[in-house]
């Protein structure tokens, strides 16, 4: 009970500062997008103030086994930045630049984001579904073009 | 614009506390993608519950922030229908396959250096800012 108290926390904090930051207002992503255009500053500062705490969270995490609740802190990351990494990078940046929505807040302004908010929602759900088929036949491909 | 720079830096705090707390708490790397995406494929099957936990949180709570927030928080998304379905999809295959979002690959990959993070980064920028050009300037749909 405790676990999902502490999870229902984390995502409710998490939601609430994708709805102040800016992040929910697919105008101001797709501003911060636009460079050529009337470029929006904002989404830097969202990402820098992100960055910050974490850095420090890192840190902490760094000197200790285990997280508060006993399981063990994820690992070093790996470092190699392969060809799925790349390509699911482009497929997803090209996806968050046309509508402006990311999955965080794609699901924290789903109460309000109306018929647009819900499409763009089970499409990114129906895209999760099939990405386990779609990278088998990447790595098929791939395998066999040697 | 001066005070949408100021809840951008508070809201991004606010993002950068929760993937403490869910780091140094419940032990877990904060990846909006992988909670979602764990549950939808059934790869993180074993800890369903916690994810289902997490995104009542992120689906529940702004709705108590929202009517005391001062600034729009309309989403005004796209009514080109065809580019939403297009979007979510790439949203969803491209996340999963480079195994994180803005969230995971971002917020917490880039706060501890990792070459993946910061690669995927530059790399979801790159073709964010090339789909604003294509789809905004050029072929003028959004």
């Amino acid at each position: 009970m405790l676990r999902l108290i502490t999870n229902f926390i984390a995502g409710g904090l998490f939601g609430a500062g994708l709805l102040v930051s800016g992040m929910t207002n697919t105008r101001k992503v797709q501003g911060w997008l636009d460079i050529f255009g009337d470029w929006d500053p904002t989404l830097a500062f969202v990402l820098g103030g992100a960055i910050l705490p974490m850095a420090v969270a890192w840190n902490i995490a760094a000197r200790r086994a285990r997280a508060v609740l006993g399981d063990e802190l994820p690992g070093k990351p790996g470092s190699e930045i392969d060809r799925n990494l790349v390509l699911g990078s482009l497929m997803f940046g090209a996806g968050w630049g046309l509508v402006g929505l990311c999955p965080g807040p794609a699901i924290a302004s789903i109460t309000w984001g109306g018929v647009g908010g819900l499409v763009f929602l089970i499409a990114m759900l129906a895209g999760m579904v099939v990405a386990p088929a779609f990278r088998t036949r990447l790595n098929a491909m791939a395998a066999a073009l040697g | 614009m001066q005070i949408e720079w100021i809840w951008g830096l508070v809201g991004g705090l606010m993002i950068g506390l929760a993937a403490s707390f869910h780091l140094l708490v419940n032990g877990r790397i904060m990846g909006a993608s992988g909670i979602i995406g764990g549950l939808v494929d059934r790869s993180g099957w074993s800890t369903w519950a916690e994810r289902v936990a997490f995104i009542a949180g992120l689906a529940l709570v702004p709705l108590l922030v929202k009517p005391v927030y001062t600034v729009v928080v309309e989403t005004n998304i796209t009514e080109n229908l065809y580019a939403v379905v297009f979007a979510g999809l790439l949203v969803g295959v491209g996340t999963r396959l480079a195994n994180g979002c803005t969230s995971g690959h971002g917020v917490c990959g880039i706060s501890r250096f990792s070459l993946r993070g910061i690669g995927a980064t530059i790399f979801y920028l790159i073709s964010g800012g090339l789909a604003v050009i294509v789809f905004r300037h050029l072929l003028e749909v959004i």
